[in-house]
């Protein structure tokens, strides 16, 4: 199945959702005689609980009802213009993932119980198929058991795994990791951190001290710092964003957990508030559930066959 | 928590004040602002609407027009509205009919089960319970064992037939050791799954007849969004749900799940995790957190930390000393164990009526290595530098630096400002003080935190 396709699937049961209700307010507002009017209130409102109901959020939501009440006009089916919306708000948040030195390091952070550990052994599979050599390291010393877990992921996707003791400073466990990546020839460094509330300032200032090591040993790295966010999460999900960009540099956001029925609307919130381009997206519980996040494909999926 | 839907009405509350009469505009303006703030807090779109339109019958009612204090009176309806809608059920478990008691932990992925069938066996231990604990999540990697490791930190009892990979057979083994072996409260932590996860959903059922749970409490994360509603529902459709926990509330999420699940799904919110630590999981009392939300503070959590973290005997000593004028470096290190004892600093300052919305605490968070610097520096002086802090000089301080790991200048700050302090208490003649008092206290302590000079 293609990965369109495998997004498609586990954005189903989402889609029914959204479309039912979406097609309600769209097959009234598309009618041919409805076209060359102005959206009436009633399919604005309906509009606005939509995006709301998918945790879209006030600015997002807003921008994308007052473009389509003003443009309401010009013959286009209001479907066609709530996309466009979502297209520009996800193409305003594009940016080039730094690359050029070696290892290539990538920090996984987030807050707990979002799937970071999980993620890591994702993306190390990912990376392995498309012909990299990763490595994982267990810098998660504070939650019981996170190293076993990972191990187990690292297993299973066949990859290496740099790990300490529960209790170790996780910085050295980095600086263990990227100098063990660099002579066995390893890359991505995959870096599994623990969950923390961006609110514990003492905890946001030892993931600043990880950094300071990384871009020690590897200059410019960590070249990707991904905030693991779970699609189930609310607006505070655009607080974490900004607060983990301030803290953390991060520089790219993991959707996971889309195959419930949330909607992970935050996403177009924290594209639209803060520009943090969405990287990958978690659509599963098995290895493979995690794809490359291509904003054409979400919204097609989001929007597609019925309307 | 709650902290920006609380800054938010109080704003609006401060417009509305200033005004000796109502007009529908300013409800009206009043009652976007409420409704923003309760979106962004993530209450739910329905409640939210609901709610609006209840607060503004009654606000356009005659009885407020014609107040002389249509703000206060607005208020107080928010407030009996948002009381309404949270439930007066107040929190904890309800006593059990039947022994053991048995607890059924449900609920999504990450959501913070495995950590709460911890917290709420040191709770019921705290109780005079006697709970064992049984994890059937056989699914995510090393679940299990993270649960072993939570209940030995605890000294709780945690049973883990070995080699047993069926989630059913993994809950009755631990009721049989129950019966067996006299525990009177079984916790039994399950996998997380997705509500509409058929398969899972079957064995959940599965386990729940196998135990016959009294308690079948859903862990919701306090970030969750608009999604928390749905999948509660499902859950209680499905397995029954008799009351929620609300997790992660230590962070600023809003927790306006909290409102919505009470008010759409109907049950009640029994605790709320507000810690990383074990012993942070309380029994959730709705009318507090409104009050917290209306910028009343939560006075009432605050003595029951500081009750429970205060030895009695200690504090009239204490209040004896400083009125003697006899306070030591000794007291003075008690009294900051103490005050650490209740918990994180800043959850304490989000309790203090006012402080929450206070822009300069937001700015400057206590930092609680400071307090563990003062801590060495007071635990490397010898007893009686302790006693007579006048003795410490130039090469004790030395001694003193090198002891506690910090500088001679920290040393120096601290007596300094130990002095100060002294001053002061001898000023405010024990616990009195006037506000002129406090207000000087409150900085001295703030500033020590953040290891400033005064």
């Amino acid at each position: 199945m293609s990965l369109f396709g495998r997004l498609r699937e586990s954005l189903s049961r989402t889609t029914t959702q959204i479309v039912e209700r979406f097609d309600e307010i769209v097959r009234r507002a598309d009618e041919p005689e409805q076209r060359s009017r102005p959206v009436d209130v009633d399919t604005i409102e309906a509009l606005e609980e939509l995006l709301i109901m998918a945790d879209v959020g006030m600015p997002a939501t807003e921008q994308i009802v007052n473009a389509v009440s003003t443009r309401a006009r010009r013959g286009e089916g209001l479907r066609d213009m709530v996309k466009d919306e979502l297209r520009g708000i996800f193409a305003a948040s594009a940016q080039p993932i730094p690359n050029g030195t070696t290892p290539h390091v990538v920090l996984i952070v987030g807050v707990n119980g979002t799937g970071k550990t999980t993620t890591v052994g994702k993306l190390a599979n990912l990376s392995k198929n498309s012909g990299q050599r990763p490595l994982v390291c267990a810098a998660d010393t504070f939650r019981a058991a996170a190293v076993e877990q990972l191990e187990i992921w690292a297993t299973r996707a066949g990859v290496d795994i740099v790990r300490a003791r529960e209790g170790a400073d996780p910085a050295a466990v980095v600086f263990d990791a990227i100098s063990s990546g660099r002579s066995r020839g390893r890359s991505p460094v995959l870096v599994d951190t623990a969950g923390r509330l961006h609110t514990r300032v003492n905890l946001m200032n030892e993931l600043e001290k990880i950094r300071r090591v990384a871009s020690r040993e590897v200059p410019g790295a960590p070249h990707e710092v991904l905030l693991v966010l779970d699609a189930t999460v609310g607006q505070n999900g655009v607080t974490q964003a900004r607060e983990f960009m301030g803290a953390a540099g991060v520089n790219g956001i993991v959707l996971t957990k889309l195959d419930g029925t949330a909607r992970g609307g935050v996403a177009v919130a924290i594209a639209h508030d803060l520009k943090l381009p969405i990287r990958y997206v978690g659509i599963g519980e098995a290895m493979e559930d995690l794809i490359p996040f291509s904003p054409d494909d979400y919204i097609e999926a989001l929007f597609q066959e019925t309307w | 928590m709650f902290d920006s839907l609380s800054d938010r009405l109080q704003g609006v509350f401060k417009t509305l004040r200033g005004q000796t009469r109502l007009t529908e505009s300013t409800v009206e303006a009043a009652l976007r602002e409420i409704r923003l703030a309760m979106l962004e807090a993530d209450v739910n779109f329905k409640v939210v609407k609901a709610f609006v339109d209840r607060v503004r019958d009654r606000a356009m009612g005659q009885e407020v027009m014609k107040s002389l204090t249509p703000a206060q009176q607005v208020v107080k309806i928010v407030r009996e509205e948002m009381i309404a809608l949270f439930g007066d059920t107040e929190g904890g478990l309800k006593p059990a009919a039947r022994s053991p008691r048995v607890i059924l932990l449900l609920g999504l992925q990450g959501s913070g089960k495995t950590t709460t069938a911890a917290k709420l066996a040191r709770w019921l231990t705290k109780q005079g319970r006697h709970p064992i604990l049984v994890s059937t999540d056989v699914r995510r990697p090393a679940a299990i064992q993270q649960l072993n490791v939570l209940a030995q930190k605890a000294s709780i009892r945690a049973c883990d037939p070995a080699g047993e990979l069926d989630p059913v057979k993994r809950a009755s083994a631990a009721m049989t050791e129950a019966a067996n072996t006299g525990f009177d409260v079984v916790i039994v932590d399950t996998a997380g799954r997705l509500h509409i996860d058929d398969e899972l959903m079957v064995e959940l059922q599965a386990i729940k007849d196998a135990v016959q749970p009294t308690d079948q409490l859903f862990v919701a994360d306090a970030m969750t969004g608009q999604d928390a509603i749905k999948s509660a529902g499902e859950f209680n459709h499905r397995v029954g749900v008799t009351g929620v926990v609300l997790s992660k509330l230590d962070g600023d999420a809003r927790g306006g799940a909290a409102l919505s699940v009470v008010s759409v799904v109907g049950v009640p919110i029994a605790f709320v995790g507000s810690g990383e630590r074990i012993e942070d999981l309380e029994p959730f009392h709705p009318d507090r957190v409104v009050s917290r939300i209306l910028g009343m503070g939560d006075v009432l959590s605050l003595i029951e930390k500081a009750e429970a973290a205060i030895d009695v005997e200690q504090a009239e000593r204490l209040e004896q000393k400083i009125r003697l004028d006899d306070f030591t470096l000794e007291d003075f290190r008690e009294q900051l164990r103490t005050i650490r004892k209740m918990g994180p600093l800043e959850s304490l300052i989000g309790m203090i009526p006012g402080m929450g919305s206070m822009k300069a605490l937001a700015d400057h968070k206590p930092d609680e290595k400071q307090l563990t610097r003062i801590d060495a520096i007071i635990s490397s002086m010898t007893a009686e530098e302790r006693r007579k802090q006048d003795i410490i000089n130039g090469s004790r301080r030395k001694r003193i630096a090198r002891g506690s790991g910090t500088s001679v200048e920290e040393v120096n700050r601290l007596l300094k400002q130990f002095v100060q302090m002294r001053k002061m208490l001898k000023s405010i003649g024990g616990m009195g003080g006037g506000k002129k008092g406090r207000r000087k206290a409150m900085g001295m302590l703030h500033a020590m935190e953040h290891g400033r000079r005064n």
